[in-house]
């Protein structure tokens, strides 16, 4: 089976509808499929809901979605550093699902190995406990969280072989295997699409049995906050 | 003399032991790496990282390797990276000595809130639940007042909680506390502050 594509928008050619839910990894602007996103923008599809751990910038990852005002609903852990966001929030424009950052991993995770139902501690006694299922184990309670089960993954990763099977770098691997998995269909974008038998098969992170379609392109790469120390 | 900022984060490093895997918070926590001193402290970065080294040279910065706060940092030899759901499975699994977190809001129950100001700050909780419900010890360190004078540790949390019944121990610029039965305990007073002085200072119960 085929899985390159030449581009982001053919990639995602017949996967997109209006009202959809995406699982996006990334965290922060480090690891996020740029590349489809821009294509989602292009597309103009509207009311997504989008299960991703922040929401990007206002012009950058979903933060372009924001502004072409395609998005419905996020579910994220912290959206702190978009200010159409916010803006958008406050005056009741989008619906905003937060997520403790290891519930939603979790939730991710479980969606993808089939699995609709956790129990967790996080959240026990907070605002986020509040009409979810409680469960004592063991003299502990815990709450109940659901699995995502969502109608496109769109991840990055950093190499991949033909047939999908994926390496990431560094920390940019975060929320990409478990938005993976999540989804009944995954677009991968990568920097470096290889041949099968030129990766390691003990060094694959996420295997191609995951990923449906696979492309290769130029990622700008944003860093967020430049932090550096004195010059020794 | 109230400590400060760094000798906040000394105090705080004070708690780290030889061996400990550490997840360290935004703002004052993360001053507490540079008192670790000879120990062997492994620190999480709970985006996907142990081992997480110094900010980066100019020029070495790496898009790829950036710290919880989306900060550019580096890695060691023994760093090794993984997943977002292996991260908060180690969090949540307990394998986490301790954390150290900042806090807009503490209690004598150990209630801890730093995540929102209703109608005015809805940035979110990011990993904040995860760790406080999963770690071996939560250690908070904050200022004891806020700016208008007013206590931060109280008999009861205000805001939005990141957790009930959560936190250790609170090391603020007057001092240490830890949450016991009953209320909080004096366990240190900062250098020239009087007994008295952390009470006035303290909303909740000191017992």
């Amino acid at each position: 089976m085929k899985k390159v594509y030449g581009s982001a928008a053919e990639a995602l050619d017949g996967l997109l509808f209006d009202g959809m839910q995406i699982a996006a990894g990334g965290f922060g602007l480090c690891g996020i499929p740029e590349l489809l996103l821009d294509a989602i923008k292009e597309a103009g599809t509207k009311d997504l809901t989008f299960a991703s751990n922040n929401a990007g910038v206002d012009d950058f990852g979903i933060g372009i979605l924001l502004q072409s005002k395609q998005v419905k609903k996020m579910i994220s852990s912290y959206v702190g550093e978009n200010a159409e966001f916010m803006r958008q929030y406050l005056s009741g424009e989008l619906e905003l699902e937060f997520n403790p950052q290891g519930t939603l991993a979790e939730r991710m995770r479980a969606g993808g190995a089939g699995i609709p139902g956790f129990y967790t501690k996080t959240g026990v006694g907070t605002q986020i406990a509040e009409g979810k299922e409680h469960k004592d184990f063991k003299g502990e309670t815990y709450i109940m969280e659901e699995g995502i089960f969502a109608d496109l993954s769109i991840v990055k990763a950093w190499k991949a072989d033909t047939t999908g099977n994926a390496i990431f770098r560094k920390t940019a691997r975060n929320f990409n295997p478990p938005a993976a998995m999540c989804g009944k269909v995954c677009v991968m974008e990568v920097e470096e699409i290889v041949e099968p038998g030129e990766l390691d098969p003990d060094h694959i992170h996420l295997p191609g049995i995951y990923v449906h379609r696979l492309i290769q392109g130029e990622h700008e790469k944003r860093i967020e906050k430049v932090t550096t120390r004195p010059a020794a | 003399m109230p400590w400060d900022r760094n000798q906040m984060a000394a105090r705080a490093a004070e708690e780290l032991e030889d061996g400990m895997y550490v997840n360290l918070g935004i703002g004052i926590p993360t001053l507490v790496a540079n008192y670790v001193g000879d120990k062997d402290i492994t620190l999480q970065s709970e985006n996907g990282m142990l081992g997480m080294g110094p900010f980066p040279y100019e020029g070495e910065e790496d898009p790829d390797l950036i710290n919880a706060g989306k900060q550019t940092i580096t890695e060691l030899p023994k760093t090794a990276y993984f997943d977002s759901a292996m991260s908060f499975g180690m969090i949540r699994g307990g394998k986490i000595a301790a954390a150290v977190l900042g806090a807009m809001e503490v209690d004598e129950k150990g209630d801890l809130a730093n995540w929102m100001i209703p109608g005015k700050l809805v940035k979110g909780m990011g990993g904040a639940m995860d760790l406080v419900a999963g770690v071996g010890r939560v250690i908070v360190v904050m200022d004891h007042q806020n700016k208008h004078g007013e206590s931060k540790v109280l008999k009861t949390c205000t805001l939005p909680l990141t957790g009930a019944g959560v936190v250790n121990r609170i090391i603020t610029n007057l001092g240490v506390l830890d949450v016991v039965e009953g209320g909080l305990k004096i366990v240190e007073l900062a250098d020239g502050v009087t007994e008295q002085e952390m009470r006035d200072a303290t909303e909740a119960t000191i017992v």
